[in-house]
């Protein structure tokens, strides 16, 4: 699973942050999401996905490779 | 679906009685005709009124619905032809893109999760204060006064800027035009007031900037008009919904005993029962948006120009969304309620209301374990319907001293 970000449309809602803390944060100075680990470990798939279900701008876009099916 | 669907004919509407903390009966039996409902608004003009989760959720997240000012309707006042203005340089809730963010753009990173978080500390020691105040007073009490209200009002007003010595005339003036029952007259006094108010405190910040948002703010491109307006939604917001979440919160947990012993006996609650209240009081009850296009939803066309009122609280009560969406369940797992909103509009402050419900509830029901209404339940006087902000107005409340 690989994390791709839209800064232009997140509108530093919080919600990622919120929601799966060890894989996103926000910029100190824009409020917008920072990936902290664009390549997340397994065990926090389902809390990525709820993020991007959850985030209100649409922001945040799931790729999957061969490396990481999911 | 696709042929005629479900009509509304009044809105708002009022709550059955003994049911403070349910939508609308009119609203939930719309539902169950299905998320998408017509609705006439003053004046015989045609809109729509959208009560599923689902269909919310889209509208809210679709550009093709404006939140622009200019474009609203009000749901039950017919201002037959008088041109609506748009929203005042500002007050970004009630503008689209691009003006929206440039509003907002500024304001992000002062309300990140982070900078929320770090508040913790003051928000728990203004609790502790107040709580001390109340023990010292002794029952009764009125919580909305001695709780509800002090604890964003303090904080949003310390955060923005707001000195210590005003805090009191402005919250009261705040009040008036968000209690949903003030008379026009009144109504328009308390507005320019407050505008006032605001501009002599814009002009302050940039001769002297303190330590907070606006003055903050001076340093960016924005003029003063526009802090203006921004600082008076920032504390529009701040102060009305956390205070009724609080009050109206406190109200539901005293109603369902066993959830409040739950958050008692496990302070690890404190996170999902603030979305559960979220969720099941949606104090934010509805918004608008415009169709700017002909729009197909739910087996409709809504034509451009058409208004749609869209109901957060039945869609936070969608049994297609929720599991026993009318229980109180403080360790409920489903997310993704719209107490906040969502799309681009979703509410700036949310991450700072979170921080204020998780401290203060936790620490309200621990400090008092015998707390409880101090008049029977239908006597609590709640906010008309046509309050933006639903709530109550008081609550009594009494404990063991
Ligand atoms: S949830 Fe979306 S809009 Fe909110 S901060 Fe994260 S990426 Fe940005």
């Amino acid at each position: 699973m690989r994390i791709t970000v839209d800064t232009e449309r997140c509108i530093g809602s919080g919600m990622c942050v919120l929601t799966a803390g060890e894989v996103f944060d926000q910029g100190q100075d824009d409020g917008k999401t920072v990936v902290l680990q664009p390549e997340p470990p397994p065990e926090t798939w389902g809390s990525v996905r709820e993020a991007v279900d959850l985030c209100p701008a649409a922001a945040i876009v799931l790729s999957t490779d061969r490396r990481s099916p999911g | 679906m696709g042929e005629s669907p479900h009509a509304v004919t009044t809105m708002p509407t009022a709550r059955r009685p003994g049911c403070p903390f349910d939508p609308p009966a009119e609203l939930v039996e719309a539902r169950r005709h299905g998320p998408i409902s017509r609705y006439t608004f003053p004046g015989n003009r045609p809109g729509w009124l959208i009560t599923g989760y689902d269909l919310v959720r889209s509208v809210l997240a679709d550009s093709r619905f404006s939140s622009r000012k200019e474009l609203m309707l009000h749901p039950t006042i017919d201002y037959g032809d008088i041109q609506i203005p748009p929203a005042p340089p500002g007050e970004f809730l009630l503008m689209d893109e691009p003006q929206h963010s440039r509003y907002r753009k500024p304001l992000m990173g002062k309300f990140t999760v982070r900078r929320m978080r770090l508040l913790t500390d003051r928000v728990e020691q203004i609790t502790a204060e107040h709580l001390d105040a109340m023990a010292k007073a002794g029952p009764p009490t009125d919580l909305v006064t001695a709780f509800a209200r002090p604890i964003p009002a303090i904080m949003i007003c310390e955060l923005l800027g707001v000195p210590y010595e005003d805090r009191g005339s402005f919250q009261e003036q705040v009040d008036s035009f968000m209690n949903g029952e003030t008379s026009d007259e009144d109504l328009i006094a308390a507005y320019t007031a407050t505008q006032d108010y605001l501009a002599g405190l814009v002009a302050s910040k940039r001769a002297n900037p303190t330590d907070d948002v606006l003055s903050d703010l001076t340093d960016s491109e924005l003029t003063d008009e526009e802090l203006k307006g921004i600082a008076l939604i920032l504390l529009a917001a701040g102060l009305d919904t956390t205070a009724n979440m609080l009050a109206l919160g406190t109200f539901a947990l005293l109603r369902n005993p066993e959830q409040l012993a739950a958050l008692r006996a496990d302070p690890a609650l404190a996170d999902r029962a603030v979305e559960e209240l979220l969720r099941y009081l949606s104090v934010a009850k509805t918004f608008m948006r415009t169709a700017l296009e002909d729009v197909e939803l739910g087996g409709q066309t809504i034509r451009a120009g058409s208004r749609v009122i869209l109901s957060y609280h039945t869609a936070n009560r969608d049994p297609e969304r929720f599991t026993e969406p009318d229980v109180l369940d403080l360790s409920r797992q489903e997310g993704g309620h719209l107490a906040f909103g969502h799309g681009i509009h979703q509410c700036l402050g949310q991450q700072l209301a979170r921080v204020e419900m998780r401290v203060a509830f936790p620490a309200l029901v621990n400090r008092f374990p015998t707390l409880r209404l101090a008049v029977p339940p239908e006597e609590v006087a709640l906010r008309p319907e046509t309050a933006d902000i639903y709530g109550v107005k008081s609550l009594p409340v009494t404990w063991d001293a």
